[in-house]
């Protein structure tokens, strides 16, 4: 018995494998939740219900999904490339600090100044990448320790920067930025609920992603230097130019969820406006296998994971680090689902 | 200006280095010995984290300190077995894997803190490891408190890099765990099973990382708060290219690093004027700076992160 690399992957399997992975987390799980004392499926009920069970309770969800949409897209660009982008946090917000910053005090008016605190942010997050990406061409310094570790210095930036030069004299309590000009606050999706524009920009930008992965030269060069990149290299792909590329675009998008989060959602910066929205976009970017399409899905459960268990920890007392365990859960058991997508078992 | 001479003229500083290198001695062990066997684990952080919780726990439901350090242990090497299962036998890719066990370990340490222990509005302490003062040699002048007055994890820290330095360099296990991480092949052509030594090697190396993060509950602090691993793990991962994967560059490493971490925090008392995130920020910044500065002559194992597969090139 041996494993054989499939050459073309059914369509049924693309469908099933991240369905049958998100399943065995949720039974993995149930076995947590037992651990409470309570019964696995009242909690899950109670998870669908607070996260899909009113308009407001989807408006939440959504809301939520929008930034996951496109952290997941940072994710999925640069994973199909083999850049290992860990920094999705810190590309996060930087685009939201410089959007906050920018946006307190810009004098245009708001259909000018959303595309260009937008383009802010992503510029932002693009040129917080383009860093780990030319230490790794330049010396060969390895990505992912170093996008982790300024995941870690931004934070603190952030912090130095709210309690220093852009604090809100006006906030009270926890530190905050300065807020965006009311001009710049994006316009409500749903009347009288948190969900904004920011959501159809987030399934736009998926659409740009497919386009520009499927259907540009550049696309195919990210995908030839991620299968296989000394072949790519031997067939005249310039590896430096499009790790290059794959890494401002893959920082930009992350750039762009804190620009999105911060003129949709919370106006200021603070260093907990976001629940780990980066790390959380590595799971949704795996479990949509990296796929743009799959991504806005795989976020829309992820965020149902969030906030249903938020709900259900009120309800029932079982933690909520619970939804933590399940995405984690999710991104291992979706790991072993790949693997039967690419192969195949041969007697 | 003085006052920032001062602090390195005073043993307190220098006890305090050794301190804070003691998580990061078995922390840069465990992900040295992973990797030289040929798998990058990048778990180190939630394993850490889970050790942290797990030894706490375990000495707060009444276990001796030292059994803690074992609790700690086991569950980072379930953990460890865990990643290996995934990248070696099924030959996953070690970076989405490890991030995948980080994630899992901190969340399932959060989620299992906050349904065993009642966390009111201090959270709950131990009777952490006290100071050891060896016999005679703590009476020596300044180096008795430095080096002769610390807590007992410390003291197997520092014994770890030796051990680990005599078994990598000195046994045939060590040259059998260096060969799978240099040519897997080879060894399967010496009789030996690369993917044996490697779930090994991972396990082992899981549970030295997590008696890292555990000492962090049971000697540093008290108590165990989530984030209080704080990147401890990915530090390690640097370290352990800046010290070339050998075990004595990785204590010089582990204690150059916790030097400046010391200085650091003994700098922003001294220093007015400058924001405190910015002391907090160098030691991160640091690890960049010796990465860039190590890479170029890094001697990578040849077969990091590379699956293995029988017969297969």
């Amino acid at each position: 018995m041996r494993l054989e690399r499939r050459t073309h992957v059914p369509l049924y399997l693309v469908i099933v494998a991240p369905l049958a992975a998100v399943f065995a987390a949720l039974v993995l799980a149930a076995g947590l939740i037992a651990a409470a004392g309570v019964n696995p499926l009242t909690a899950y009920t109670e998870m669908l219900r607070g996260a899909l069970g009113s308009r407001l309770s989807v408006t939440e969800m959504l809301t939520r999904a929008t930034p996951l949409i496109l952290t997941g897209l940072a994710a999925a660009v640069a994973f199909r490339a083999r850049l290992w982008n860990i920094g999705g946090e810190g590309q996060f917000f930087v685009g939201a600090l410089v959007t906050a910053w920018i946006g307190h005090s810009l004098g245009v008016p708001g259909w000018l100044g959303i595309p260009v605190l937008m383009i802010c942010g992503m510029i932002a997050g693009a040129l917080l990448l383009a860093g780990p990406a030319f230490l790794r061409l330049r010396f060969g310094v390895d990505e992912v320790v170093t996008t982790l570790l300024l995941n870690f210095i931004v934070i603190l930036f952030i912090g130095l920067m709210i309690e220093g030069p852009l604090r809100d004299p006006l906030a009270f309590g926890w530190p905050s930025s300065v807020p965006v000009d009311g001009d710049f606050r994006l316009p409500d999706l749903v009347p009288r609920t948190r969900l904004h524009i920011g959501l159809l920009f987030a399934i736009g930008a998926a659409g740009m992603v497919w386009l520009i992965l499927s259907r540009t030269v550049f696309g195919a060069e990210t995908r030839a230097a991620g299968l296989n990149a000394s072949a790519a290299a031997f067939a005249g792909i310039s590896l430096p130019k499009t790790i290059m590329g794959v890494a401002l675009l893959s920082g930009a998008l992350a750039g762009l969820a804190g620009s999105v989060e911060v003129m949709g959602v919370t106006a200021g910066v603070t260093t907990t406006m976001s629940p780990g929205f980066g790390y959380a976009g590595i799971v949704v970017a795996m479990l949509a296998a990296l796929h743009p399409a799959g991504v806005v899905a795989a976020a829309v459960f992820v965020a149902t994971v969030f906030v249903g268990a938020d709900a259900m920890s009120r309800a029932t007392g079982v933690p909520s680090f619970i939804a933590d365990v399940i995405v984690a859960l999710c991104l291992l058991t979706m790991l072993i689902a790949l693997l039967f997508t690419t192969y195949r078992v041969r007697r | 200006m003085i006052d920032a001479l001062d602090i390195l003229l005073n043993t307190s500083m220098w006890a305090a280095v050794l301190r804070i290198a003691t998580p990061l001695i078995f922390g840069v062990l465990g992900a040295l010995l992973c990797e030289r066997s040929g798998v990058l684990n990048l778990g180190i952080e939630g394993i850490m984290t889970m050790g942290a919780m797990t030894g706490w726990l375990a000495v707060y439901m009444g276990a001796p300190l030292l059994v803690g350090l074992m609790v700690a242990a086991l569950c980072g090497a379930l953990m460890g077995l865990l990643h290996a299962a995934l990248t070696v036998p099924l030959g996953l890719s070690q970076h989405v894997s490890g991030l995948g066990i980080t994630l899992f370990a901190s969340a399932l340490a959060y989620y299992l803190y906050r349904l065993i222990v009642v966390v009111g509005e201090t959270p709950p302490a131990i009777e952490p490891f006290q100071p050891m003062d060896l016999p005679v040699l703590s009476d020596l002048p300044v180096l008795g408190p430095i080096l002769f007055s610390q807590t007992l994890p410390t003291y197997l820290a520092l014994l770890s890099v030796a051990v680990m330095a005599f078994v990598l360099t000195r046994t045939p296990l060590g040259l059998a765990i260096r060969m799978t991480g240099e040519n897997p092949h080879a060894v399967e052509a010496q009789g030996l099973n690369p993917m044996r030594i490697r779930i090994g090697a991972v396990v082992a190396g899981s549970a030295l990382m997590a008696v890292g993060g555990a000492f962090l509950t049971t000697a540093a602090f008290n108590s165990f708060f989530p984030e209080m691993v704080q990147g401890r793990g990915w530090i390690c991962i640097a370290l352990v290219v800046f010290a070339s994967w050998r075990p004595g560059k990785a204590l010089i490493g582990a204690l150059l690093f916790a030097f400046f971490d010391a200085y650091q925090l003994r700098l922003q008392t001294v220093i007015d004027g400058v924001p405190y995130q910015l002391f907090l920020m160098a030691p991160y910044v640091l690890s960049i700076v010796a990465l860039i500065l190590v890479a170029r002559r890094a001697e990578v194992p040849a077969a990091l992160m590379a699956p293995y597969r029988r017969g297969e090139r």
